[in-house]
């Protein structure tokens, strides 16, 4: 699988990066052919965590296969489980409580601002700033005291089932999350100081890495990827589940579609998500945190197919079942995958340096991307 | 509507009721053919192809495709019967969706499905070595258990 470290005979140099190497954040090996600095092809191989997920969860009952989601996007873990308890409950026409939407869409989008943190701090790590990776650990650090609070786990949650959530909510969740609210407000404004406005970090993102909207949308881009390429994408506003429709949220768009734009994508994002937050936190409606639902579950005969917005993207599930206790065949459609596709065109012509930026920028988790 | 305009294309097509989304089934041979309308039709113009995949009926396997229109917001969901499993053919239509490059060598690798015409088709995940294609239903490895 390893290319040899050499030249080819047009006098072109193959490196391999990966796949241990701190800025393919995982498991990922890229051989590159260079023309002296400049890139001219740049090919993924995969696998080194491929764990096939899809024939576990042929085995796994519709209440277990939630909890091997958690580790393909473990960045965005309540939204892969969010997404799994809504195709169940599709399947099954299952009433979900409010009190459960409103404790999954909050959960959802704490989610996305700590995974949205943690690619902050990498990103400019990418680009050879350390310090931000520090304030984002710090931040990301509060969010996932609330996530060990409300459901015992920090990474992977396994919290969203079918029919609602596992438990309720700790009593505290309310004033937790305010809190972090109050305190990551000031923080955010910092983070522009620090890292947005900077010239040399600007210097290294604008017109990097640049996808047009056609390429995006004809490589199956999703997430804040395609966003920064003008694409409208946005599921949660597409196909609004739970009770995304009731909030009001802008979809962040930009129209450049180089690194930089994904950048302000991504900060656009995380102050929508705490507009968000903020008009639910104070109205979770009491009730029943989970719908009263059959010991067994079995999904009738027939295709399924459920998508939510991941902090990555378009992540889609698609069930085809036999009417069995299992599913016949399950598929999960990951962002990372299609997004990391586009690698090669975005990075050929740029120069190595500019490689590194440009993944970054990606924000490739590699579990979601081998499953 | 879009009913029609899709059997003017593929008159053999059959379409599925109580679905989700518009689902048509067609053999493999016509997949290439209906693709290229797909996307380029005015009216159709399907440019987002959002889930690829095969699913083993351990007598024939089908290619599943999921596209939708950024322009129309309509989603439609194209079934290709491939039936001969030990020799899998169909078309790859990677230079009309892009994605498709990568898609497909997924399926190869994992349903051992050839495509005609892709431009790399090797394993993508497991090793080129690797004997057999662990999704489909009857692959058996006691070493590798990935059945629980």
């Amino acid at each position: 699988m390893f290319q040899e470290v050499g030249t080819t005979e047009m006098g072109d140099l193959i490196i391999n990066v990966g796949p241990q190497h701190p800025s393919t954040h995982g498991v990922l090996h890229l051989v590159i052919t260079l023309n002296g600095e400049t890139v001219k092809k740049v090919e993924p191989h995969l696998g080194y965590i491929h764990r096939s997920i899809e024939k576990m969860c042929e085995s796994l009952t519709y209440r277990q296969f939630i909890y091997v989601t958690s580790r393909m996007d473990y960045l965005s873990s309540h939204i892969n489980n969010h997404a799994c308890a809504l195709i169940v409950e599709k399947g099954l026409q299952i009433e979900v409580p409010q009190r459960a939407q409103y404790i999954r869409v909050l959960l959802d989008e704490l989610t996305r601002i700590a995974s949205h943190q943690l690619w902050w701090g990498a990103m400019a790590m990418d680009v050879g700033a350390i310090t931000p990776f520090f304030h984002a650990f710090r931040e990301r650090e509060v969010i996932n005291d609330i996530m060990e609070q409300t459901c015992g786990a920090r990474l992977t949650m396994n919290f969203m089932v079918p029919g609602g959530c596992m438990y309720d909510i700790h009593p505290d969740f309310v004033k937790s999350v305010k809190d972090f609210m109050a305190f990551f407000r000031s923080k955010l404004s910092e983070y522009d100081e620090m890292v947005t406005n900077n010239p040399i970090f600007q210097a290294r993102m604008k017109d990097v890495g640049v996808i047009s909207k056609e390429n995006a949308i004809s490589y199956g881009c999703s997430g804040p990827v395609a966003r920064a390429a003008g694409v409208v994408c946005d599921v949660r506003k597409l196909s609004p589940y739970d009770v995304y429709s009731q909030v009001n949220f802008e979809e962040a768009l930009e129209t450049e579609g180089d690194c930089f734009a994904r950048y302000k994508v991504r900060m656009k994002e995380m102050n929508e998500s705490m507009r968000i937050i903020d008009q639910l936190i104070d109205n979770i409606p009491e009730g029943d945190f989970q719908a009263k639902t059959k010991a067994v579950l079995k999904l009738p005969k027939g295709d399924y197919y459920t998508n939510v917005e991941t902090a990555r993207g378009d992540f889609g599930v698609y069930i085809v079942s036999e009417g069995a206790t299992t599913p016949y065949r399950i598929k999960f459609r990951s962002p990372g995958f299609c997004n990391l596709s586009a690698l090669d065109h975005m990075t050929r012509g740029s120069k190595i340096g500019d490689l590194v930026a440009i993944m970054g920028s990606l924000d490739l988790v590699i579990p979601d991307i081998d499953r | 509507m879009i009913q029609e305009k899709l059997l003017s294309i593929c008159p053999a097509a059959v379409f599925e009721e109580n679905t989700q989304w518009p689902t048509m089934n067609i053999d493999s041979a016509e997949w290439r053919k209906l693709a290229e309308a797909l996307k380029n039709e005015n009216d159709l113009a399907f440019d987002y192809l959002f889930c690829v995949t095969c699913v083993d009926w351990k007598t024939h396997l089908t290619m599943v495709y999921h596209l939708s229109s950024t322009l129309h917001r309509h989603t439609i969901v194209v079934k290709a019967k491939i039936a001969d499993r030990n020799n899998a053919i169909i078309d790859s239509v990677y230079n009309i969706w892009a994605t498709a490059e990568l898609n497909e060598r997924e399926a190869y690798d994992l349903f051992g499905v050839h495509f005609t015409n892709h431009p790399d088709l090797r394993r993508l995940f497991l090793s080129e070595d690797w004997v057999g294609f662990p999704l489909r239903k009857d692959y058996e490895d006691p070493i590798n258990m990935i059945k629980l």
